[in-house]
């Protein structure tokens, strides 16, 4: 069976990846692989291929060249074990649905045809909206969330996948620090549980604090490894260029810089 | 004639069957077409019926209902694809690749509709009644039709509830998860073809894109679950259809298809206006009742900093320095905060002017009100 697996040492395994959009790539020939049990950031200017990145990842953009597998196998055989949380921006909040019906939504491949959610799913649901703070909020319509509670439901109802690598595009992103504290809890509990997680962060101040592996991105892999070994002030700038002194250099780069 | 004869009647019993048929399918489906923000969708499908109609009549030689709907069907169906096929091939927002296919497909109907009529003689059998839809003349034997094909439509909505569910709110997270999204829209966009097929023959081709959108934006004003939501468009649909079945038989010269559009459009207007909620009404009177409260609010928030300062939850405030910190009468605020239970009148000798306290119920509030800043963002 081993025979099969191509890297199985990696949680994620990209190998000459190029992706482009009309021509233009955004991704250029790159090489990613993220060790299993580690938190990950994605970090990188606007444009960087980010998201892109994890997309091609989880088969939602075809790349134009080159391979990817989790665990040893391509994603079509690892549904089962990769969770997603997308971006909060990516669907309409008006929908008619309510809290733990999302997060429900988590177990409809699980479920498979014909058979609907049950007394076992809403249960599952239940323990997953406990576990990001939401339970109260359970039967509420979606738009009546505020948006770190929306994003606490995106993330329970890729828990309620029990996965063991869990995509995160922009969890962080306008969130009160509420519910940033709350979700960073939650996913060094699932890193220290032995799970690997892979979030696409734009905050550099708090990568240093967040994260103990990460990929700095800008169409080409800039570097990767351990936050430690990459976080200094050469690979952030030739990432960023100039932006990088925009930030509040002594916040970014600390002592490293 | 009596109520009961009325109702007995044959034709009258055709019509109000099948207008209660395109309703329900047409209202359940077009929920779906509304949440996927395609509401032109049903109107591209509908103009693309009508060359189908022509082509179906070509075949089959005669006016058999089956053949025509199939027709309508097939070319609904084409257009689809050519909206789907522009979309991703070119530069087009799927608005405009609607636009093109509907008025492509509409215009080709048109081209063979007046072929028929030139070169078809007497047995065209009226083929642009499915402009308008002439209710009178359907027969029992249509009626088993449309039911077929409204049972069709329903029982694949059923089959696959959880994933056109998944698939209207977050297609992309529903490829991850291994459903295959594609295949799935292409059925949503069949089955709503069906129902829209269902409506040609009594509303017509030009309207029946009303019948798709209107009890379904009407629903949704009602509901916030997308169960109670598609339940509400099915009656809401049957009520409009029966509404115009009922009307244009009891009146002499009024067509049933645009009354029953127009009964759709009195529900839309109506539940824009006043659904709990969503509603303009419903909205004006929460903004009404929110600037009513704020004074009053206001007042609580103080008293309750002013006990936080002096560190005494029983603080008596005196009224006039209230009036003096808010700038204006606190009376009006404090008697409907009284009147809650918030506050309470209370006594500071040796002063004689009116003075307040919270109530234990009063902290409660203002600690609600100040202590989760959090919980009101994006309300």
């Amino acid at each position: 069976m081993s025979s099969n697996l191509h890297e199985p040492g990696l949680a994620v395994h990209c190998e000459d990846l190029t992706v482009s959009y009309a021509a233009r790539p955004v991704l250029w020939d790159i090489d990613v692989d993220i060790p299993p049990g580690v938190m990950a950031a994605i970090v990188g200017p606007n444009g960087a291929g980010k998201s892109t990145l994890i997309k091609s990842i989880l088969g939602l953009v075809r790349p134009t060249a080159g391979h990817i597998t989790i665990l040893g196998r391509p994603y079509k055989d690892q549904r089962r074990r990769v969770g997603y949380v997308p971006q909060r921006s990516s669907v309409d909040w008006d929908f008619p649905t309510t809290a733990i019906d999302v997060v429900m939504m988590g177990l409809y491949g699980q479920l498979g045809w014909f058979r609907r959610p049950g007394t076992k799913e809403r249960q599952k649901a239940s323990d997953a909206l406990a576990r990001v703070g939401m339970l109260d909020f359970a039967d509420r319509q979606i738009s009546q969330l505020s948006g770190g509670q929306q994003q606490r439901v995106f993330l329970a109802r890729a828990l309620v996948q029990d996965a063991e690598v869990y995509f995160l595009d922009e969890p962080m992103a306008g969130v009160d620090a509420t519910t940033e504290r709350a979700i960073v809890a939650i996913l060094h509990a699932l890193r220290d549980a032995g799970k690997t997680v892979i979030v696409v962060h734009h905050d550099l101040q708090t990568v240093r604090t967040y994260f103990d592996w990460m990929v700095i991105l800008n169409v080409r892999v800039i570097a990767q490894g351990p936050v430690r070994d990459i976080y200094n002030a050469d690979n952030l700038r030739r990432a960023y260029g100039g932006q990088v002194a925009l930030l509040d250099r002594d916040k970014v780069l600390g002592e490293t810089g | 004639m009596t109520m009961l004869a009325f109702l007995s009647d044959f034709t009258i019993q055709n019509v109000m069957a099948g207008a209660a048929l395109l309703g329900i399918v047409s209202g359940v489906l077009g929920s779906f077409a509304v949440l996927r923000k395609q509401s032109l969708l049903g109107d591209t499908l509908s103009h693309a019926a009508l060359p189908g109609i022509c082509i179906g009549f070509l075949i089959a030689g005669v006016r058999d209902l089956p053949v025509l709907l199939a027709g309508a069907l097939v070319t609904g169906a084409v257009a689809a694809l050519l909206m789907v096929a522009l979309t991703r091939t070119t530069r087009l927002k799927t608005d405009a690749g609607l636009g093109i296919a509907l008025s492509l497909s509409f215009a080709v109907g048109i081209v063979l509709l007046t072929h028929i009529q030139a070169t078809g003689g007497a047995g065209h059998g009226g083929l642009e009644s499915f402009l308008f839809g002439q209710a009178a003349a359907i027969l029992r034997s249509d009626i088993y039709v449309m039911a077929a094909i409204g049972a069709v439509a329903l029982a694949l909505v059923m089959a696959f509830w959880k994933e056109f569910k998944l698939v209207s709110f977050d297609p992309d997270y529903a490829r991850t998860l291994g459903l295959p999204v594609l295949a799935l829209d292409v059925t949503i966009t069949v089955t709503i073809a069906l129902a829209v097929v269902i409506g040609l023959q009594m509303v017509g081709v030009v309207l029946m894109a009303a019948m798709v959108v209107a009890p379904a934006a009407a629903a949704r004003q009602w509901s916030n679950r997308l169960g109670t939501m598609v339940a509400l468009a099915a009656l809401f649909g049957m009520a409009s259809g029966l509404f115009g079945a009922l009307v244009s038989a009891t009146a002499r010269g009024l067509s049933t298809g645009p009354l029953i559009v127009l009964a759709a459009s009195a529900i839309v207007l109506v539940s824009l206006a006043i659904a709990p909620g969503r509603g303009m009404v419903w909205e004006w009177l929460q903004r009404l009742k929110d600037r009513r409260a704020l004074p009053s609010r206001r007042v609580l928030s103080t008293l309750y900093r002013l006990a936080a300062e002096h560190g005494n939850p029983a603080y008596p405030a005196e009224q006039t320095m209230l009036d003096a910190y808010h700038g204006t009468s606190t009376a009006r605020g404090l008697e409907r905060l009284k009147a809650r239970g918030l506050v309470a009148r209370a006594a500071h000798a040796p002063e004689f002017t009116p003075h307040w306290v919270l109530t234990p119920s009063g902290i409660t509030e203002a600690e609600a009100l100040l202590g989760h800043p959090n919980e009101d963002e994006n309300q």
